[in-house]
């Protein structure tokens, strides 16, 4: 019980008290170097500014501090729910994601994960098809045209595809035959020869030897790289950031589904979008980028080297240190690439967003399937 | 504690039942109720190890078919006066009458189900469900898939025919 109180301190500490204000920062400082400008610096503490890192703390006191708005005519309850119901999935998807290994220490073993459950990924699909209700409700509570049309966009967005995120992984649960995250993680942990494909196939009956050392970490970016783009587009669709930020669209429906609201309450809506990013990034890692596994180095080899020097429990706790500060650097890469992402592109027209779901990623993906499947079954005919 | 969570659970799937009856004409309130049930329909189904449904439960009915629902009930924006005076009508006499049925037979054959002893294990994940649908009772799967899709074209030839 206590260990599980702790693990879910730990991942939500992390993410919500270091990662959340580090990604408002990073959000406004990316840009500005993206754009050749110097970026929010003038927040200050006794004169310290510390490159603009105080901005973070100053946004939540002016929310904090900042009327709370109802309009008149607006459903009260709903409109006081709905941006609890945008954030509360955003959190409770942590549950599933192993940010470690399990740890043998002694006779008792540690898990790094705080509900290791079979079905883990539908539970993340079923957390987040809820993710929906905060921004429709929101928009259909303020009483306002335009926040309506904000969240018909959202639902229509959202509900579209969350289809295709769920058929652009059918691929990875192939090649992995599990649902459960932490054996799609443990089974990364691992390299595969670059090559080993056409001996696999029956291309050459067998490869030379010097041809072993030419190694990939065993990735899911690696079996599926069509599989990564198309569930990082959807998920970061499901986002609703821009370049998908058709329900918010500020050039023609003003703010969308959250126009009406004001302080905190529309600092929930905005903690929702930026603590999506961090899990995303989270969940991209675990699935494709092997997790807390370190690139060529496994579990057993690091146990195994260190142990010999400084016996099994040191090894075994400095494994576990290494393997999250690993699983915390793959989240940072991602969250710089859905950084870079958001200031790159414009934002889609709302048909576009439509088009490219229904017309280019879902037959994208089934052909995926099809694809992955097809070579399962030659390796597995052949072997 | 797993009884303490199927109670739980089970007053807020009946409360939230509750609700969409009776905010018929708050329908956005009544289609949130129906969220509620539905979700904690999907804890009980967990604690009864039927994690498969349980999970399909909230991905598939509070998930996608209610937001399809409140889409809709937001595009017609209907409020509480435009629906008429409140009226008896045949409908509502029959749905009593088959609700009142169901109970009866619920209540007549809880008493004589008894439950297996021990689960298989394996019971009710994914696994065992979709080996069960693919295989013995592939030709019911597919035949229902058959029927959705006509459903669908028959929806999508409708809307059609009103836009053209």
């Amino acid at each position: 019980m206590i260990e599980v109180i702790v693990k879910m301190l730990f991942i939500v500490l992390v993410m919500m008290g270091a990662f959340l204000p580090l990604i408002t920062w990073v959000e406004r400082k990316q840009a500005a170097i993206m754009q050749d400008r110097i970026g929010a610096n003038r927040a200050d503490l006794f004169g310290i500014r510390a490159i603009g890192l105080l901005h973070p703390a100053a946004d939540v006191l002016k929310l904090l501090t900042k009327e709370d708005v109802v309009p008149r005519g607006a459903n009260r309850v709903l409109h006081l729910l709905a941006p609890v119901m945008a954030l509360v999935p955003a959190i409770i998807t942590l549950a599933v994601i192993p940010f470690g290994s399990v740890y043998a220490f002694g006779e008792s073993a540690l898990n790094l994960v705080v509900a290791d459950i079979d079905w883990g990924m539908l539970y993340v699909f079923a957390v987040g098809s809820l993710a929906t209700y905060g921004a429709v409700i929101a928009g259909w509570a303020s009483n306002n045209n335009w926040s309506l049309l904000g969240s018909m966009r959202a639902s229509s967005q959202m509900i579209s595809y969350e289809v295709t995120m769920g058929l652009a992984l059918v691929g990875l649960f192939m090649v992995f035959g599990s649902l459960k995250l932490t054996e799609i993680a443990a089974a990364q942990d691992t390299t595969f020869r670059l090559l080993g494909f056409l001996e696999l196939f029956g291309v050459v009956a067998a490869l030379p030897a010097w041809l072993d050392w030419i190694r990939l970490p065993a990735w899911g970016v690696f079996y599926q790289p069509l599989g990564f783009i198309l569930f990082l587009t959807c998920i970061m669709a499901e986002n609703k950031r821009p370049p998908f930020d058709a329900p918010e669209g500020e050039s023609e429906i003003i703010a969308g589904y959250h126009m009406e609201y004001s302080g905190m309450r529309f600092g929930l809506f905005y903690t929702a979008e930026f603590l999506e990013v961090p899990v995303i990034g989270a969940l991209v890692a675990t699935l494709f980028l092997g997790g807390w596994a370190v690139p060529f180095l496994s579990q057993e080899t690091i146990i195994g080297g260190v142990s010999q020097a400084f016996g099994v429990g040191f090894a075994t706790g400095l494994c576990m240190i290494l393997h999250v500060v690993t699983f915390l650097v793959k989240v940072v890469v991602l969250i710089w690439l859905q950084m870079l992402i958001r200031w790159t592109l414009p934002r889609f027209r709302y048909d576009q967003v439509m088009d490219l779901c229904w017309k280019y990623i879902l037959p994208l993906s089934i052909a995926n399937v099809f694809v992955t499947g097809g070579a399962i079954l030659l390796a597995e005919g052949l072997r | 504690m797993s009884a303490l969570l199927f109670y739980v659970f089970g007053a807020l799937a009946v409360g939230g039942a509750l609700g969409m009856v009776l905010n018929v004409r708050n329908t956005v309130a009544g289609a949130m109720s129906l969220v509620l049930a539905m979700v904690s329909l999907g804890g009980v189904y967990v604690l009864l190890d039927a994690y498969l449904i349980g999970v399909l439960q909230i991905l598939v009915y509070a998930g996608a078919i209610v937001v399809l629902f409140l889409f809709v009930v937001m595009l017609l924006n209907l409020r509480g006066e435009q629906f008429g005076p409140e009226r008896l009508a045949v409908g509502k006499v029959l749905g009593v009458a088959v609700a009142v049925l169901l109970l009866l037979q619920l209540l007549w054959l809880i008493p004589t189900f008894a439950p297996p002893a021990e689960l298989r294990p394996g019971f009710g994940g994914y696994r065992d469900v979709g080996m069960a649908l693919f295989t013995d009772w592939v030709l019911a799967f597919e035949s229902t898939s058959l029927l959705l899709l006509a459903a669908m074209i028959g929806a999508v030839v409708l809307a059609k025919r009103k836009v053209d």
